[in-house]
């Protein structure tokens, strides 16, 4: 299967609903460049949807072998804290990137030593520092909303690259640098082969505890990202607050990917689409004018839509009825 | 007719499956379905089950059209069905398992005394006497086999259809399979069997059809046919004798190489020694249970030993778990495919090189040229049959992941590889094909371990067979010893050896 044979139900998807938005808000895909930079509602998008597109690209790589990660939401928020908590103290920006980044892998490692090592079910693995996660954040930030001040900290958040919003740049990068490290090496096959059959991949000598210890990690640090990119945004650690629920846009991000939730075959890029649909129906709803309580309804209301589309049953129906369609003469004369 | 089927067509991307096939049941007869790997057997089965949706043709059972739109539907209309891999649940009782989705019901509660008695009349009509309220998977498989048709029977009790029910079972268990199964014939069921076991083919089954490349080849009675003839109406060319009769049984002079002391444990398998000579062939025989997979799980780390020694020339090897075993040169083909072996949504070419990969390491990726050779050579080597090498394994025919499986060992080219009944489920004509790889790697230097339930499979190739006994390696013989009433008697304990 060619890439763009796997992604079109995605890229369709996508292109028939900013189709839909421009109908209730005709500017939708105007660009205009002022300032320095590009400004228009697509560029939000763009921008906006860098939390939940950095989380599904590890989210991705964890569903693939067959497990869930529901604690990247709290991962976000301790990330978040432990950064501003060291530039707050004065750490400085680089110490306090890594610090971030070193809380988001040991959280993954956490998950990960706790769902390969002792064998706990990943949903409920995960669970323990979804609830656990958001409690340590909060001790981190003594409960209160840890704000700062540092210039270079916020342009990661709200700053501009060559007229792109850095945080569309840090997901652009991350999700580009994980697919080609993935489909380069070797590690795509063996993920795959760990989420479809782990005792078989095991005995034929793939290390499938150490793999999947590191997808874990991958989605911790995916997270520690997306953590920084927001708490940068906002200019301050709200531990109650950061990345709540994003988990679950993760999940469906790359489920709208047509990733199957039972592991194996996967793609980032289909993943980041969902990412992008999610954001664009976000957006959209907004600037279309509805009333704000009617957000998630319409939100889970055109998820279900795309969803049912792509499901297989939808599928194998469709082709049952274009075949139907099809004249054989072969098969009618017998008829 | 019982169960009459016309013209039967049935298309995969790339394959034709069933072409124009025409297949007739009769009451109160066995009726044998046989070809080749990869002849549509299965796909038969499954579009008179429901579980494919057939492209053309008509079934009709007892005289009128039916449409079987999925296997319980099927099952309403009198087909049942027992496939290879007993589908059942493990983890429910016997009785549970029988009355699944039908329990009597009291109060609109499920009443489990009367599950139970339910259930144990329904075996006594087999003649099974067991226990219902102990969970399936503690009884053998052979059980197990017998418990799934009386479900079949009991939901359905026209026809029967038993897709290759006896792969994974031993002469006694067989018989006690095929008492069952004439129980039923007298009773009026027609029965569907599919089997690579020819000899059971002659001594229970009534008339046989032979398919090839999906198309039906003929339909014929039992007792008019040899086993030549049935071979070659399957293959299409007769059958060159598969391994040399000449077969020496005893490179005695072979130099050891493998040297294994005291390996065991407790519960597992009793302490104890083996050697393995290089490009030698040894055999491991015992009933069920005996204890043969759990020797050869130990050897390959997938067991931890309590105690005891690996040795090779150079000195003590490292079999902790299976990449270690790997990593001192040896491979593993094991007995159960599905769960064990196939990688199944992964592509023929990937699951082939699935072994070389990991043995590399992820950071150097096999390039996809010498993927494409490997999987190409094994394709044609084994004659694995597949529309490409990009088909997901899963779709292969059963035999046909087997040959994929042992491709992926004989790619990482181990210097000895264990096989745990390695033509299970392979048609007569790669069965002959596999016996003369194995000679051909011998020859090559590599040692090989043989597990296998058939005698004269183990006669034809190995040089020396070691005999297990309840979890003990109670014999072994060499050279002029190899010889099926020998391996029989010392697995029956008649003071062999
Ligand atoms: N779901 C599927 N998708 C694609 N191709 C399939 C599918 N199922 C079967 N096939 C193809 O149809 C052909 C017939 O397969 P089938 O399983 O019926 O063989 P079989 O006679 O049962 O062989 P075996 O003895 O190995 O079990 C094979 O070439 C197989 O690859
Ligand atoms: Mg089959």
């Amino acid at each position: 299967m060619t890439l763009l044979t796997r992604i079109a139900p995605q890229l369709i998807a996508l292109a028939a609903l900013i189709a839909l938005v421009s109908v209730f808000f005709p500017g939708f895909l105007a660009v205009e460049f002022s300032g320095g930079r590009l400004v228009g509602p697509v560029i939000d998008v763009l921008k906006r949807s860098a939390p939940v597109a950095l989380l599904s690209v590890g989210m991705t790589l964890v569903i693939a072998t067959r497990g869930i990660d529901l604690s990247v939401g709290a991962i976000m928020a301790i990330c978040g804290a432990s950064a501003a908590l060291a530039i707050s103290s004065g750490l400085g920006l680089a110490p306090a990137l890594l610090i971030a980044l070193a809380a988001g892998a040991l959280a993954g490692l956490w998950n990960g030593v706790l769902v390969a090592v002792v064998g706990i079910q990943p949903f409920v693995a995960t669970l323990i520092l979804m609830t656990m996660g958001r409690g340590v954040a909060q001790l981190i930030t003594e409960g209160r909303i840890l704000t700062f001040t540092d210039a270079g900290f916020g342009w990661l958040g709200s700053g501009v690259l060559l007229g792109m919003p850095v945080p569309t740049w840090i997901w652009v990068v991350t999700a580009a640098a994980v697919a080609l490290v993935v489909r380069r090496t070797a590690l795509g096959l063996l993920i795959e082969a760990v989420g479809v059959n782990r005792r078989a991949s095991a005995l034929a000598g793939v290390n499938a505890t150490v793999l999947l210890i590191a997808v874990y990690v991958a989605s911790g640090l995916c997270a520690a990202l997306a953590g920084i990119v927001e708490t940068a945004d906002i200019r301050g650690a709200d531990a109650n607050n950061a990345g709540l629920w994003l988990e679950l846009d993760a999940i469906l991000a790359v489920v709208i990917g047509g990733n199957s939730l039972l592991g194996g075959r996967f793609s980032i890029i289909a993943s980041i689409l969902g990412a992008l649909i999610i954001q664009t129906i976000g957006t959209g709803i907004l600037l279309a004018g509805f009333p704000s309580e009617y957000n998630l309804v319409i939100k889970a209301g055109l998820v279900l839509i795309i969803l049912i589309l792509q499901s297989p049953r939808i599928a194998a129906e469709w082709s049952l009825w274009r075949d139907s369609h099809r004249v054989e003469p072969r098969q009618r004369s017998r008829i | 007719m019982l169960l009459s089927i016309r013209s039967l067509t049935k298309a995969f991307p790339g394959t034709r499956a069933l072409d124009d096939v025409d297949f007739d049941v009769a009451a109160g007869e066995v009726h044998a379905l046989l070809g080749e790997n990869g002849a549509g057997k299965s796909t038969l089965i499954k579009c008179l089950t429901g579980a494919y949706q057939r492209d053309a043709g008509t079934i009709a059972l007892d005289g009128a059209r039916i449409d079987p739109r999925s296997t319980s539907q099927a099952q309403e209309l009198g087909i049942g069905t027992v496939y290879q891999e007993v589908n059942l649940l493990p983890n429910l009782t016997v009785a549970q398992n029988l009355m699944f989705g039908r329990e009597p019901r009291r109060f609109g509660l499920v009443d489990s005394r009367r599950t139970r008695v339910v259930a144990q009349a329904m075996l006594q009509q087999y003649g099974l006497d067991i226990n219902v309220d102990r969970d399936l998977g503690t009884y053998s498989v052979a059980i197990q086999q017998i418990v799934a048709i009386a479900r079949a029977v009991s939901l359905s009790g026209k026809v029967l259809i038993l897709d290759e029910p006896t792969a994974s079972l031993d002469r006694r268990e067989v018989e006690m399979v095929f008492d069952v199964v004439r129980d039923l014939r007298d009773r009026g069921l027609g029965i569907v069997f599919v089997s690579h076991f020819l000899d059971q083919v002659f001594e229970l089954t009534d008339r046989v059809t032979i398919l090839r490349n999906g198309r039906k080849i003929v339909t014929e009675t039992t007792s008019n046919l040899n086993r030549m003839s049935l071979i070659e109406h399957m293959l299409g060319r007769a059958l060159e004798d598969a391994v040399s009769e000449t077969h020496d049984h005893g490179k005695a002079a072979a130099p050891r190489m493998l040297q294994f002391d005291g390996i065991g444990r407790a519960g597992v398998i009793d302490p104890f020694d083996m050697t393995v000579g290089q490009g030698e062939v040894v055999g491991l025989a015992g009933l069920l249970g005996s204890g043969r997979t759990e020797t050869a799980e130990m050897l390959f780390g997938l067991r931890q030993s309590q105690g005891g020694q690996a040795r090779d020339v150079d000195g003590p090897l490292d079999l902790r778990n299976p990449r270690a075993a790997i990593g001192a040169g040896f491979g593993f083909a094991p007995e159960d495919r599905k769960t064990d072996g196939i990688v199944a949504d992964l592509s023929v070419r990937q699951n082939i090189i699935l072994g070389l990969q990991a043995r590399r390491g992820w950071a150097r990726p096999v390039p996809r040229a010498e993927q494409n050779r490997l999987a190409d050579d094994y394709i044609r080597k084994l004659d694995i049959r597949t529309s490409d090498r990009e088909k997901p394994i899963g779709e292969l025919s059963g035999g046909n992941q087997q040959k994929a499986v042992l491709a992926r060992w004989l790619a990482m080219n181990p210097r000895f590889l264990i096989l745990d009944e390695p033509t299970r489920g392979i048609d007569v004509g790669a069965h002959a094909e596999i016996l003369r790889l194995i000679e051909d790697l011998t020859a090559q230097g590599m040692s090989v371990l043989v597990i296998s339930s058939e005698i004269d499979e183990l006669v034809a190739v190995a040089d020396r067979v070691i005999v297990l006994r309840d979890r003990r390696h109670v014999a072994e013989l060499t050279g002029a010893e190899v010889t099926g009433d020998r391996i029989m008697r010392a697995i029956a304990d008649e003071a062999a050896a």
